[in-house]
This record gives structure tokens, sequence and C-alpha cells, in this order.
């Protein structure tokens, strides 16, 4: 045991952590490259000059279309404004986001992956900088295998200046959207912006920089959990960056292929060429079938593409495919694609029944709001002249961009019951009126007191009810009356 | 333990195994990345660094400063200071404010509230009960009936200087002993606390002379407790037309206040707490509902 200890323990690093091996992906180009670099160029067009979109909400707020106002607590997307009470919005858009992550998985493995993900989008920008500077797979390891000189590290500045430029306009554009974008541009331009702002410019530069010029496909490998959950979702019916290993299979070289075809033996499209291999950013050789390091970009299909329309066989031997059509054609069936199942059809509800939810609380959510807390200690108070009060902290909104009076009226009562808020700015017919400012709350202590000689009972449900005075719209909140008595 | 001589290599994944089983289950040796190592490491380095820079080591009666010089402690006491220091602005604004401007504004406002809870809590609640409610012979601040007064400027004087204290500007009234010292037959007594229980809407009893009960109100009670009634501030007496009596409103109760008056004492906080806080207090009893 203890000899083997010692071995054991001389070769701990060797045997149980390896280094990650440098990854070079080959340029390519096709089909999914081009959807590549449209994506690309639309997801990161967004990201960074959303901010600077201007919407028009009136005097005194904000004019940026997107904007998370930490400082007034209060977030907003072009017509929608969102107060601290209501971030459930974006409980409903997290769920809605979980769920399409599941149907796109349902009818195409891993698009988010591939194509949407920040870790793949900003990767794929790192690793276009690189093939400027450095050139493509083979100059680059060429490079790396170089000794140093003048021209490798003149390469080597040139490209992490552009990475860090990158980098950090994109913790830049990130810090946009939580204060007004050209104030803080000119703020950061002339260093008089927040300290926080220049604490998160720096926090995401660093890992934008590490993560997309050096983690990269490790990333995906080892840190993120949708792979694993992936897997496990993943179908027969799903369709997936396939190598057709029916059609491949036994492969070789083209030439040996062919000598195989002369003599009548079986022989494979695959001509082994490694193309799929090579313009892999995650390393992966996909004719291993299905795997977790494979994000499914589809660069493997570019690349086998134009290698089997250069040797002149048809294209598709990888191709977005079922497993159940590799049995099917093995069988001799035909292929079928049922994208319309069960499954889709189930996440595809989830999503319309959350969004119409959401879609329906947010047109008719009220734009005044009203929160009743009844006094603890005392619950009632008995007056001299036999009546009982109850006191009450009242909160009321006004979600609107001008002062609105809002009518207090509390129903439940018997008539003549007496109801005071203290400082209300006047009273109408009894009731008093309550002025609440622009887009924010007031708090007011409501005084309710039943008419004299009459008995209340222990405790009397009542209705805050407020009136908006021009528009009539009109919130109520539930509490109680107490007063002494059995209950 | 893993035999490097001689590897296991599992048959469907090609991977070779750690050599480690469990129950027939054999676990394959699919290295971690370097990296991961490193990122241990790294925080093996932070932690020796954060023992240079901060306080850490338990020492047997002391512990390692760190270089920095940084103290929760001391941070906790510079906010306190400057808590301190923040409300005495306050506090100075609050004393040089007149008492029926400050409810006026809304900051100046929210501090004597705030500032009146935590001293009534402190101060007031062993007797006034911790909402303001009282209990019996100690008075109700929430509801309405006020023996020296509601407004904030009498509210104020009763805080100052209390009630039948030892000071000399203590508010005083002294309600006669009528029953003890004499001054009222039992019969008597029973018809003044009849009549009066009768004014005040109570139930009385059966075969007493209300008619005598008055005449006696208005020889003896009225120079205090007012022709009809309804009491006098400035010497203490209480309304009698009035459901919150101190002491009771029912007949027995009556009955015992008459014969034997208690007459309950409360003591001046001038020099016991600072004007700010006395000007507080009188704000937050002002706002329980009751204030005039």
């Amino acid at each position: 045991m203890s000899a083997d200890t010692e071995t054991h323990e001389g070769e701990h690093s060797e045997e149980w952590f390896a280094s990650a091996k440098k990854i070079y992906p080959m340029a390519t180009h096709g089909l999914f490259r081009r959807i590549k670099w449209a994506l690309l160029f639309i997801t990161l067009g967004i990201y960074y000059f959303l901010p600077f979109v201007r919407y028009d909400r009136g005097p005194k707020a904000p004019n940026q279309a997107v904007l998370v106002d930490m400082d007034n607590a209060r977030g907003y997307f072009f017509f929608i404004e969102i107060w601290p009470q209501e971030v459930y919005y974006l409980t409903g858009l997290l769920i809605i986001a979980a769920v399409a992550l599941f149907l796109m998985n349902a009818v195409a493995g891993r698009i988010w992956c591939g194509y949407l993900c920040p870790q793949t989008v900003w990767t794929d920008l790192f690793l276009w900088v690189e093939r400027q500077v450095e050139g493509d797979r083979r100059e680059r390891i060429a490079l790396d295998k170089e000794p140093w000189s003048f021209s490798k590290v003149r390469k080597l500045v040139t490209k992490h200046f552009f990475w860090l430029m990158i980098a950090w306009w994109t913790g830049g554009a990130w810090v946009l959207y939580f204060n007004d974008a050209p104030t803080l541009v000119w703020q950061l331009l002339t260093f008089q912006a927040p300290m926080v702002a220049y604490m998160w410019i720096g926090i995401l530069t660093t890992t934008t920089y590490l993560l997309a010029g050096f983690m990269r496909e490790q990333v995906c490998i080892y840190m993120c959990p949708w792979p694993r959950i992936q897997a496990a979702l993943t179908d027969e019916k799903a369709l997936n960056v396939t190598y057709r290993w029916d059609r491949g299979e036994p492969r070789g070289s083209l030439k040996h292929n062919k000598k195989l075809e002369a003599q009548g033996l079986p022989a494979g499209d695959c001509i082994d060429c490694y193309q799929c291999f090579q313009v892999c950013p995650t390393g992966v050789d996909i004719r291993k079938g299905l795997q977790l390091d494979c994000i499914q970009c589809g660069l493997c299909i570019d690349a086998c593409d134009n290698i089997m329309k250069k040797v002149g066989k048809p294209t598709g031997l990888i191709a977005y495919d079922t497993d159940e059509n590799i049995e099917r054609r093995l069988e001799g069936k035909e292929p079928v694609y049922e994208i319309v199942r069960w499954r889709t059809i189930a996440y595809a509800a989830i999503i319309a029944v959350v969004g119409a939810i959401m879609l329906f609380t947010l047109l008719n959510r009220d734009f005044a709001d009203i929160s009743v807390l009844h006094d603890r200690n005392p619950v009632f108070v008995e007056q001299s002249d036999g009546s009982v009060r109850n006191g009450y902290t009242v909160r009321l909104s006004n979600k609107r961009r001008h002062s609105r009076a809002f009518m207090l009226h509390v129903e439940g009562m018997p008539p003549n019951t007496s109801v005071e808020a203290v400082g209300a700015d006047s009273t109408f017919a009894g009731r008093p009126i309550i002025e609440v400012g622009p887009d924010t709350t007031r708090e007011v202590r409501v005084l309710v007191s039943s008419p004299p000689g009459e008995k209340m009972p222990h405790s009397t449900p009542v209705t805050f009810r407020i009136t908006e005075s021009v528009m009539g719209e009109v919130v109520t909140a539930n509490d109680t009356f107490k007063a002494p008595g059995d209950s | 333990m893993a035999d490097t001589q001689n590897k296991e290599v599992d048959q469907i994944s090609g991977v070779e195994t750690t050599g480690h089983e469990w129950d027939g289950l054999k676990e394959l040796n699919n290295p971690l990345p370097k990296w991961w190592l490193y990122i241990f490491y790294a925080t093996l380095v932070w932690a020796v660094i954060y023992w240079v820079l901060y306080p850490s080591w338990p020492l047997v009666t002391t512990y390692t400063k760190g270089v920095l010089g940084a103290s929760q402690r001391e941070e906790a006491i510079a906010a306190y200071d400057k808590g301190v220091a923040d409300r005495s602005q306050f506090a100075d604004k609050i004393v040089s404010t007149a008492l029926e401007d400050i409810p006026q504004d809304q900051e100046l406002l929210q501090f004597a509230l705030a500032n009146g809870r935590a001293a009534f809590g402190d101060n007031c609640a062993p007797c006034h009960g911790n909402g303001g409610t009282g209990a019996e012979g100690y008075p109700n601040l929430q509801d309405d009936t006020w023996i020296w007064g509601g407004t904030l400027d009498d509210i104020h004087t009763t805080l100052l200087h209390g009630i039948r204290n030892e000071s000399d500007d203590a508010r005083f009234g002294d309600m006669p002993a009528f029953g003890a010292d004499e001054l009222l037959s039992r019969e008597e007594i029973d018809q003044v606390a009849n009549f009066v229980a009768s004014r005040a809407g109570q139930e009385t009893e059966d075969g007493v002379d209300l008619a005598a009960g008055q005449v006696l109100y208005e020889d003896n009670c009225a120079a205090c407790h007012g022709d009809s009634l309804e009491g006098i501030q400035e010497v203490g007496a209480p309304s009698l037309m009035s459901a919150n009596y101190l002491y009771g409103n029912s007949l027995d109760e009556i009955k015992a206040q008459i014969a034997n008056p208690r007459n309950g004492v409360m003591p001046g906080w001038e020099g016991r707490l600072d004007p700010a806080t006395i000007k507080s207090l009188t704000v937050y009893v002002h706002s329980f509902g009751g204030g005039q």
C-alpha cells in the first residue's frame, strides 16, 4: 500500500488535472457562418446601442428607452415603467426565458449555445480579431511555436489591445443601462462619473477579456449548467448537429475509399479530412456523436459541405438531423421531421399562457395603489363620547407623471362614521382628499371613528376605496375595524 | 487505490478509471483542467493576503490586527458618532422651532416622531403603555379625554413639570376626600354619584334622590368640575361627561373616587430629558390622534 501511495502521490497532478488543450479554430464559410455573423451584428448592435435610444415620457421623466434607475427605484422599458413592487414581471420573463430554452432544445438542440449565448457571441468576435491579427489556424499554431521576436510581440500586443478595447466597450455599455447614457458617457470621458460606474466597467472588462479571450470553450464545458440540463432534456426527435454515420462510415481517405468502391466493398462518404474538427470552436470531433462539449453552432456543417462539394458528393454528411432518422435510414425508411409534437406544443403553450398573463396584467394594471396597515397598538381607542376610533397607516401610490388627488372613502361602516386623514388637503362631503405628487407615494395616518352610540361588533370588515378626482380611477384595499367586545 | 502500472480502461467510454470502486461502480478519470486547480491555489494565496491585510487570527488575549488597520468596532463607533452628529442638527432645529411649527416641516416631523417614539418606549410606556393607551389610573393618551389639556402647549407643560410631584412648577389639583374626611355622608355620596352617573349616561341605582344629588353637586363639585360637568383643565378637574373616567365609569368606582379620591402623580421630565426630546415627545403624543 505504501509503495503504491508513493507512486501515486508523484503523479497526482499529472493524472487528475490536465492542461486545457489550446484550440485553434479554422475559418470557414457557408450558411451557418453567415447566420452567426448576422446574429452577432444584431445582438451586439442591440447591446451596445440600445442605451442611446430615446423615448419621450414627458417632462421630469428620464427619456432613455431602456433604463434601470437604481437611485429612484424605477425600471423603464419603452412605454413600460416598473416599480420595485412590480418586479414579478421579471419573474414572468425568466419563466418565459427558461421555457423558451427548453422549446429551442426540443426543436433544434443547443441553438442558444451555438448562436445566441453571450459567451459564444463574444468568443466569436474575439476569434475574428485573433484571425485578423495573427492569421488562420496554421499561422496561429506556427506563431505560438515561434521563438520571441519583434513581429510576434507586435502581433500579440495588437491582439490584446483590440481585445481589451472590445472588453472595455462591453463593460462601458453595461453601465449605460443604469444611468442616462449620453450624460454618463460625457462624465466618463471627463472622469467625473461615479466611482461605482468605473468599478463595474473594470469588472466587466476583466470578465469579458478573460472569458472571451482565454476561457472560451472551458466556460461551456466546465462552468455552464445548461449542457447537463440539455443532455437530460433532449430526445430522439430533436434536431441536433449530427454526423450521419450511416452514410459516412466506413471512413477513409478519398483514394482508399475509391479503391474499396472499385473492389465492390462498402465505403463511406467521410474522407477523414478532419475539417469538421479543425473549424470547431470547442475542439470536438462531431463524428463521435452528440456530446456535452458540442455547442451545436453548425460550423462543421459548413466545413463538411464545402469539402463534399469539392469531392463531388452530396452535401449534408453532417447536418441538423435526429437520432430517429438515422435509425429509420438504416431500416430503409424515409426520414421524418416532427417539429410539432406534444413536447414542443406543451412548451409553446406554457410560454403562451405565461406571456398572456403578463400582458393582461400589464395592460390592466392600476396607475394608483393603496396599502393599508392597521395600528397594532392600540387596536382601538374608546373616546369620551363612547365612540370607537381605529388608526391606520395608509400609503397611496401615484404612478402617473402628474400630481393627482384621491378621495378616500371607507366602506362597510355605519352612516355618520368619521374618516379623518391627518394632513389631508381638503375634504368633500366628509371624505378626505389626498394629493399625491407625480410618480411617488404618500403615507397618511387615517383615523376612523364609529358614530357615538353605535355598538360596533368586535371586528367589522371595511374597504378603503380611493377615487381619482379627474379620471375616476378606483383602487381598493381591505382591512377591519376593531371594537371592544366578544370576538 | 489507482494502480498506475495496471491501468484499467472502461470499455464503453474508452476512458481510464481511477480504480475507485463502490458496489461495482467505477469512477472514470476525466481529468479536470489545470486552471481549476490554479483557481484553488489562488484562493489560498488570497487567504494569506487577507490575513496580512485584515484582522484574522485569534491569539490568546488579542488577535492579529492586519496592516490596513481595519476595525469593525471603530467603524461602528464612527457610524454611531455620525448618527449622533446628524441627529444633533435636527435636535437643534427642534429646540429652535416653535412647537406648532414642527408638524408643518415634514423632515422635522419625521425626526420628532421617531425620536419621540424611542423616548416614549424608554420613559413613558411603563405607566402609559406601549401604544399610549394607559391603564386604570394612568391616562389613555390615544383618546380625546385630556385632564390637563391636549394641545401641544398643554402636553409640553405637563411633560416638563409633571403632575402633583415635589416640584413647585408641577401641575397641581387636589380633589377633597369627601368620605374619608367626612365632608359628605354615605347617603349624600350615593346621591351625588348617581347624579353624575345619570348625566354621564351610565346606569343608576333605583330609589336614589337625583335632585338632591344635583344640589350636592352644585354645592361641592361644580366649582372644579363645572356647572355642566364639563370639567376645568386649569385645575385638572376632568370632564364628567365622558365615557373614559380615569378611575372607572361604574357607579362603585365613582363612589370610591368621591369618598377617597386617588390623586395620581406624574414626574416632571425637565432636567431628566433634553429639551429636544421633550418637544419630540410632545409632538409624538399629540400625533396619537387625540391631540387638540
